[in-house]
């Protein structure tokens, strides 16, 4: 039985390594699938946007200034959430933690001024899901949007709390990695959602 | 309050009917039945231990495939239930509403909790051993993915006796299912319980490309792999690309009639056509879906039972990825009608019509393997054989529907009933069963009977033709589909009464399937080979059924056909094997979560369904912290020891003798 325990010791590091890179692996074939959520939540968006029904349009609705506050923080939290992992590379679990935290607050902050823009939008425009086939493709893709980066935010706090635990392992690096994948995506997703919905709104 | 919960009750259960007070009786008595059995032979710790909670690919895979039996019994009532009202003119066996309801569920059913979990279910048994591998890549999301499909298909069958049923048509068109047209809680159900169980083949898709491209056997290149497996990977390549459109679909639907936006409504700015593109881009693919891994199947009986290598295998290969892809640009074939314009309509019946090239070829790569073979006709290769004719003849009235003019006359009517169904019973259904036949002996150790197989393969390809081919005709005659009655004038009674015939005559066949597994389950004849159709591929390699960790070695592979191989080899030189050394294996631990989380998932869909906000919320918490708790749990796997891999093999070779 000994025997067997320190020849599995042994296999278990390889067995690790491998089911490591096996997650991640898979985690970008489910971006692939995420992407094509987003694509068809645009396609919806670009057949339905000027379907306004005779309620506010783009023009009316947008207030560029905080869309341009809320990218720069998204932007930044992306470039924080690499810092991560670069401390994380170099095994600095103080920087790991710090970068993550502070991606952390910039998300929050992000969802935040979202939440903020809705609530204006709702309260004196009087621009509900249900005002115009416009809004409901508009609240539909930038609230999935909104939805994804706020998942991820309940993500890396538990992620922070499983580091804090297990420091840096070969599980919580994986770990690490993956979630820093999906933050790009959705910054990526969101410069086409900056883009798509709110310049070529505004335009 | 005695007369709070009357009303209560007479507005929760669909009441009045005696056909669906028949069925809440025996869903109740079978479940005090099912209750009472595992008590009394105190199974539950069993059940639960062994069944609900195993992320063992064979049992997750056995589980998918009795549910999908059941649900092919309870879509098929649906159909003799049709099939029944339509035998006669001016029938007045069903209510109109009550038709839609059972056409829409009888569409639904089979394709997304019949077909789905058939296919999904020989994924899982076959594609870890025929790869050579321990598992497949997520064992933990396997389970989910099966508990997601059984709690999403439990949602959608429980709208029978509660709530009512969705009628809207198996791909419920706006306006029709907004809240508008269907006021009811029919479409909800639908909406949820798809929902649900379509995450679940998303996932099921992502775990099987990973499995196919990362954990094959040492030697075993892509060009290697045996042909089941190509198909699988072909078929969740179309998963993964599909099923987000399907997910957005019925997500916007549910805003329409949760929160009145208005993506597909008639007023407000809303755009039902949207909707139908959208479901399309979603739904041509499904049917290769299902579909392709049919023909993996074939290919791997075909040349097994020829005992020949398969004719033409990169050409098959091929043909199965360029389907792939063009199922992607064919959706617009759905409605050819809706006035898309020449232009859209004459690209779309173009890339309808190139499918029939590949799988041509994959047609006459069969035949040709057939060809000078030594053939045994046992009963998978009687299906094979039998789809052959079937599928050519449901291929060229596909191509007659592809040809956009013709479909003007065509399109809704009884013609592309006659179409679908020959495609989808005579290709995916056969081949299924094909594969079952096939595959069962390594399920479980032991073969299916071959006599009751004969007679289940003979009523329901016969009864295929009679109800089927009638039908051709009558949509020729103007017959439309979803027609609840007609008049006897019409002229259309005489091939209804045929049809019909031939339905029950499916449904025979089906009879004979279930005591044809019942017998054999009595009198199995233990099956000690492992091998007993003298296979190619390498799950004929270990023993049936396979021990908890498929191979206590893994395997190494030169050549498509491993395991023959080896055999081959074997029989030229008569040397011993050299001994085998026995390294601990790698095991995933069994996880509750997936059976919680799944469960919890069937409440959240319960409640949106009648808007109960107080069991909804609860449930999607209870989601959440399931998965946070999976998240923070690190001991999720084990070793299983040398020596206890060593005992394990020589019981089993020890059986062999």
């Amino acid at each position: 039985m000994a025997h067997a325990a320190t020849q599995g010791g042994h296999h278990a590091h390889d067995h690790e390594h491998d089911h490591e890179s096996l997650k991640t692996f898979g985690f970008w074939i489910f971006l692939i699938t995420d992407c094509i959520l987003f694509g068809s939540l645009f396609a919806t968006y670009m057949v339905l946007h000027q379907n306004t029904n005779g309620g506010p349009t783009p023009e009316e609705l947008f207030k560029m200034p905080g869309i341009i506050a809320e990218t720069f923080i998204l932007l930044t939290s992306s470039f924080t959430s690499g810092l991560a992992v670069l401390g994380m590379h170099k095994g600095n679990m103080k920087q790991l933690i710090g970068w993550l935290a502070v991606t952390v607050l910039l998300g929050a902050s992000f969802v935040g001024l979202e939440l903020m823009e809705f609530i204006n939008m709702v309260n004196h425009e009087g621009a509900t899901i249900s005002t115009s086939a416009f809004l409901s493709a508009f609240y539909a893709l930038v609230g999935t949007h909104g939805l994804h980066v706020s998942v991820g935010l309940i993500w890396m706090v538990g992620l922070m709390l499983q580091l804090k635990r297990r420091g840096i392992t070969a599980v919580t690096k994986r770990k690490v990695a993956v979630i820093s994948l999906y933050w790009h995506f959705l910054d990526v997703v969101w410069i086409f959602v900056f883009t798509v919905v709110y310049l070529m709104g505004v335009m | 309050m005695l007369d709070k919960i009357k009303q209560f009750a007479s507005e929760f259960f669909v009441t009045g009917d005696p056909l669906i007070l028949g069925a809440q009786v025996s869903i109740g008595l079978s479940m005090i039945a099912m209750i009472f059995v595992l008590s009394y032979f105190r199974k539950w710790g069993w059940l639960w231990r062994e069944w609900l909670t195993s992320v063992d690919h064979k049992r997750i895979g056995i589980m998918y495939i009795i549910c999908s039996i059941m649900m092919l019994f309870r879509g098929g009532v649906d159909a003799l239930l049709m099939r029944l009202q339509l035998a006669m003119p001016n029938s007045q066996f069903l209510q109109a509403e009550h038709y839609n309801q059972i056409f829409t569920t009888h569409g639904v059913i089979m394709i997304l909790f019949m077909a789905m979990p058939l296919m999904f279910g020989l994924f899982n048994i076959v594609v870890p051993l025929q790869i050579g591998a321990r598992d497949v890549a997520y064992p933990f999301l396997n389970s989910l993915s099966f508990w997601m499909f059984f709690w999403g298909a439990m949602l959608f069958n429980v709208s029978f006796v509660i709530g009512g049923s969705p009628d809207a048509g198996w791909l419920s068109y706006p306006p029709l299912s907004e809240l508008s047209h269907s006021p009811g809680v029919g479409q909800n159900f639908y909406i949820w319980g798809i929902q649900i169980s379509g995450i679940g083949s998303l996932a099921t898709g992502i775990n099987f490309i990973v499995t196919i491209l990362k954990m094959r056997a040492p030697g075993m290149k892509l060009m290697k792999m045996p042909m089941f497996t190509w198909s699988v990977f072909s078929s969740c390549i179309m998963i993964i690309f599909a099923f987000p459109i399907l997910t957005v679909t019925l997500a916007l639907l549910f805003l329409d009639r949760f929160l009145g936006a208005h993506f597909f409504t008639l007023d407000g700015g809303g755009n039902p056509m949207m909707y139908i593109n959208l479901i399309w881009m979603w739904g041509h693919p499904e049917v290769y879906i299902v579909v392709i891994p049919a023909f993996g199947i074939f290919s791997e009986i075909v040349s097994t039972f020829s005992k020949k290598k398969l004719f033409g295998y990169k050409s098959m290969v091929f043909a199965m990825l360029i389907i792939s892809l063009l199922s992607f640009f064919t959706w617009a074939h759905h409605f050819f009608t809706m006035g898309s314009g020449a232009d859209v309509n004459a690209f779309f019946a173009i890339s309808t019509m190139l499918i029939a090239i590949p799988t041509g070829a994959k047609v006459f790569n069969w035949l040709f393997t057939m060809f000078r073979g030594k053939i045994r006709f046992s009963t998978p290769m009687m299906w094979t054989i039998a789809f052959i004719p079937c599928f050519v003849i449901g291929g060229m009235t596909g191509v007659l529907l592809s040809v956009a003019p013709a479909d003007f006359q065509f399109h809704n009517s009884y013609f592309l009933i006659a179409h679908f169904h020959q495609v989808l019973i005579g290709g995916v259904a056969f081949g299924y069963f094909a594969g079952l036949y096939y595959w069962w002996p390594k399920m479980f150790g032991f073969k299916l009977n071959e006599h009751l197989g004969k007679w289940a393969f003979w009523t329901w390809n016969i009864g295929f033709y009679v109800c089927f081919m009638p039908q051709y005709f009558l949509g020729l005659d103007g017959m439309t589909r979803r027609t609840y009655t007609y008049d006897f004038d019409m002229g259309w009674g005489p091939l209804n009464l045929v049809s019909t015939v031939g339905g029950f005559l499916m449904g025979v066949g089906f009879i004979f399937q279930v005591w044809q597994i019942a017998h054999s389950i009595k009198f199995r004849e233990p099956d000690v080979t492992g091998d007993p159709w003298d296979g190619r591929t390498l799950e004929w390699s270990i023993p049936s059924p396979a021990p908890i960790y498929n191979f206590a070695v893994l395997p190494e592979v030169n050549e498509a056909d491993a395991w023959w191989e080896q055999k081959q080899k074997q029989s030229l030189s008569a040397k011993q094997p050299a001994k085998i050394v026995y390294e601990p294996i790698h095991m995933p631990k069994n996880s509750s979560i997936p059976f919680l989380m799944s469960a919890l998932w069937f409440f959240a869909g319960f409640g949106f369904v009648f808007n109960w906000m107080w069991l909804t919320i609860p449930a999607l918490i209870g989601v959440a912290i399931t998965m946070i708790a999976r998240s923070f749990s690190y001991d999720t796997d084990y070793y299983i020891p040398a020596d206890e891999v060593k005992r394990t093999e020589a019981a089993l070779k020890g059986a062999k003798v």
